[in-house]
């Protein structure tokens, strides 16, 4: 059990009557690669930013390393940031750039060198020392934008979407990268996105956010198979969102169809959501489905086709790398463990949130 | 498509050649040559006359004070503009182009109005018993002049460079361990370079080469060069001195520009540190 690096408690932040956060605790493992994701406006970057010291919460504390650095400007913080759209020196070559939190901390003209070597090394562009900022490349400005933040050797290392401007071959690359980097650096990281993808790609943790507030927190796979409410289910990855009725452990009721299920526990005969992902619906002959129902739509997607199956006034989005054409009916089978239960949203608010994201 | 295009570049390049290329040829002919059109170097050598030298080395000095007072109130200023919020920026930026919108000449005439002995500034503290100012007619109502008349062409460039710079940039060099003075001289500074040389270049520039704010708030008595070259024009038709001089006056100019741009190119990167 590793301990606690970074530790929010209560942290609440309005700009004028516009709360951003409200009431957020969240802590951070040492050597954790989290990331927070959520669409624009949930409150993700301004998180990252508190903990940066570029914002001070209105309320609520922040703990670094076992100390309070609420009131801690930026530059007196053990942590550095890689910023969106990489906020680079324009006036200074690469190696001035790197060497610029070395050399605000006086260190030897040799050990600064030596450093701008291994960052240029470590993030695959040696020999780019002497060249100007705008002769590269916006993936090259990226790694000179996380180079001159790991020379300083941080604990803890801030990323706000820093893939964003990037080309999908190239982001998929640097992906990868960041993995390699965070492993071989072994420091924290906090990665602010709104690209699940990414999210689930690189992460140790995720947190999904929502108008200021933390829907989930888990592993990738958690996040992914077990959601906990629909925003979750619906932010991450595409997936059917039904009425249902959970009539006892084990079994539910969707469309006046009785479904195993392996959850428990939601009491019986209590309304709930229930999630189905596209790609563990199986298209089966009508007699052996659960439901019944008719193709409406056919899209090739590359590695599977994505299919509109219209059943019981539903339209179930199905994935499956087998096609059925448009108008042939088919059956509608789901595994037990692909049934995942939720309950109903306990607020108004969180009724309008999901209704906001379709 | 292309020839198309080249054709409306073509009354720039005549109103260019007839206003610009042209009267600067002809400035040069005169330069050189005396009342008779021979060749001579008289008139450029006039300018190292003492009367002649004293007054150049009086307008450099007075248009150097402006300029770095310029500077003085207009960097701070830019700064508080960019850290504004946009509705009062824009607010406040109308405010300082308004006088703008006046005649020059009106501007500065103004001033003699308000400055002179029993002017309004005067009669003010007169009626609060308090002691006159008398600074009409002193090289000092001619800084004040050039200030008041040049200020907005410092603001603007200034301000302009410094909103562009991303506040990430800035947020960057907190980030790297850089306190607020640092940031300030390593990063803000730097950057807002070219909008620090293009306001200097328009204030020092026109200060240079006045001759109506030292005739007005100087009252004759304070020689600019000028004054000088619109004398030898004016009041004792020599075109051949006044060109002369001018070509020096131009020469020192263009000097002191590229003096400039070399220093700024010399501060890049390595002299930050």
């Amino acid at each position: 059990m590793s301990k606690k690096l970074v530790d929010l408690s209560n942290i609440t932040k309005a700009y004028g009557d516009n709360v951003i956060l409200d009431d957020l605790n969240l802590y951070v493992k040492e050597n954790e690669f989290l990331t927070l994701l959520g669409p624009s406006g949930c409150g993700k970057t301004t998180t990252l930013r508190i903990i940066g010291g570029f914002e001070t919460p209105d309320k609520g504390k922040v703990v670094f390393d076992g100390a309070d650095i609420t009131k801690l400007p930026p530059n007196e913080r053990q942590l550095n940031t890689v910023f969106q759209k990489y906020a680079l020196f324009t006036h200074m070559t690469i190696a001035e750039n790197i060497a610029f939190g070395l050399k605000i901390k006086n260190k030897s003209r040799q050990y600064i060198k030596d450093k701008i070597s291994y960052a240029l090394k470590l993030v695959n562009l040696e020999g780019f020392e002497n060249r100007s900022v705008d002769s590269l490349s916006g993936g090259q400005q990226q790694r000179i934008a996380i180079a001159r933040a790991i020379v300083n050797e941080p604990k803890l290392l801030l990323l706000d979407e820093p893939l964003g401007a990037l080309d999908l071959k190239l982001r998929q690359d640097m992906q990868y990268e960041l993995i390699r980097l965070k492993n071989e650096l072994g420091i924290t990281f906090i990665y602010v996105t709104h690209d699940q993808e990414e999210a689930l790609t690189m992460s140790d943790s995720i947190v999904v956010m929502n108008q200021g507030y933390i829907q989930q927190i888990g592993s990738p796979e958690d996040i992914y198979n077990e959601p906990q409410n629909a925003f979750v289910a619906d932010f991450i990855g595409e997936s059917n969102i039904v009425h249902g009725t959970f009539l006892e452990d084990e079994m539910v009721e969707i469309f006046g169809k009785k479904f195993r299920c392996v959850d428990k526990g939601f009491g019986k005969n209590k309304p709930v959501d229930v999630v189905i992902r596209p790609e563990d619906i199986d298209l089966v002959d009508p007699k052996d489905g659960t439901l019944t129902g008719v193709v409406t739509s056919l899209i090739f997607k590359g590695v599977h086709y994505e299919m509109e199956v219209l059943a019981n006034g539903h339209e179930w989005l199905v994935h499956s790398t087998d096609l059925s054409p448009v108008g042939a009916m088919v059956g509608i089978k789901v595994d037990p463990f692909d049934i995942q239960i939720m309950q109903k949203p306990q607020s108004e608010d969180e009724e309008a949130v999901i209704s906001d994201e379709q | 498509m292309n020839n198309k295009k080249r054709y409306l570049a073509f009354p720039y390049i005549l109103w260019s050649a007839a206003f610009i290329i042209i009267p600067l040829l002809i400035v040069l002919y005169y330069g050189i040559t005396d009342v008779d059109g021979a060749f001579t170097l008289d008139n450029i050598k006039l300018m190292f006359d003492p009367i002649n030298l004293k007054a150049l080395v009086y307008s450099l000095i007075l248009s150097g004070i402006s300029t770095i007072i310029c500077l003085a109130l207009a960097y701070p200023l830019a700064m508080i503009l960019r850290n504004a919020q946009l509705k009062s920026s824009s607010f406040i930026i109308f405010i300082f182009i308004l006088p703008m919108w006046m005649n020059f000449l009106l501007r500065t005439i103004s001033w003699q109005t308000l400055l002179e002995n029993n002017g309004v500034i005067n009669t003010i503290l007169t009626t609060m018993h308090l002691p006159k100012i008398h600074i009409i007619n002193t090289p000092y109502a001619i800084i004040l002049g050039m200030v008041y008349n040049f200020l907005p062409f410092m603001v603007l460039p200034i301000y302009n460079t410094l909103e562009k710079i991303d506040n990430n940039v800035i947020n960057a060099a907190r980030d790297l361990g850089a306190n607020g003075y640092q940031t300030f001289t390593k990063i803000i500074f730097p950057l807002s370079m070219p909008g620090v040389i293009s306001g200097i270049t328009m204030v020092f520039v026109p200060s240079l080469t006045t001759f109506v704010i030292s005739d007005l708030l100087g009252g004759g008595k304070v020689q600019l060069i000028g004054n000088v070259i619109e004398q030898e024009f004016k009041f004792k038709y020599d075109w051949n001195t006044g060109s002369g001089l001018s070509i020096v006056l131009m020469v020192f100019i263009i000097i002191s520009m590229a003096f400039i741009a070399k220093y700024d190119k010399d501060m890049e990167g390595t002299n930050v540190w």
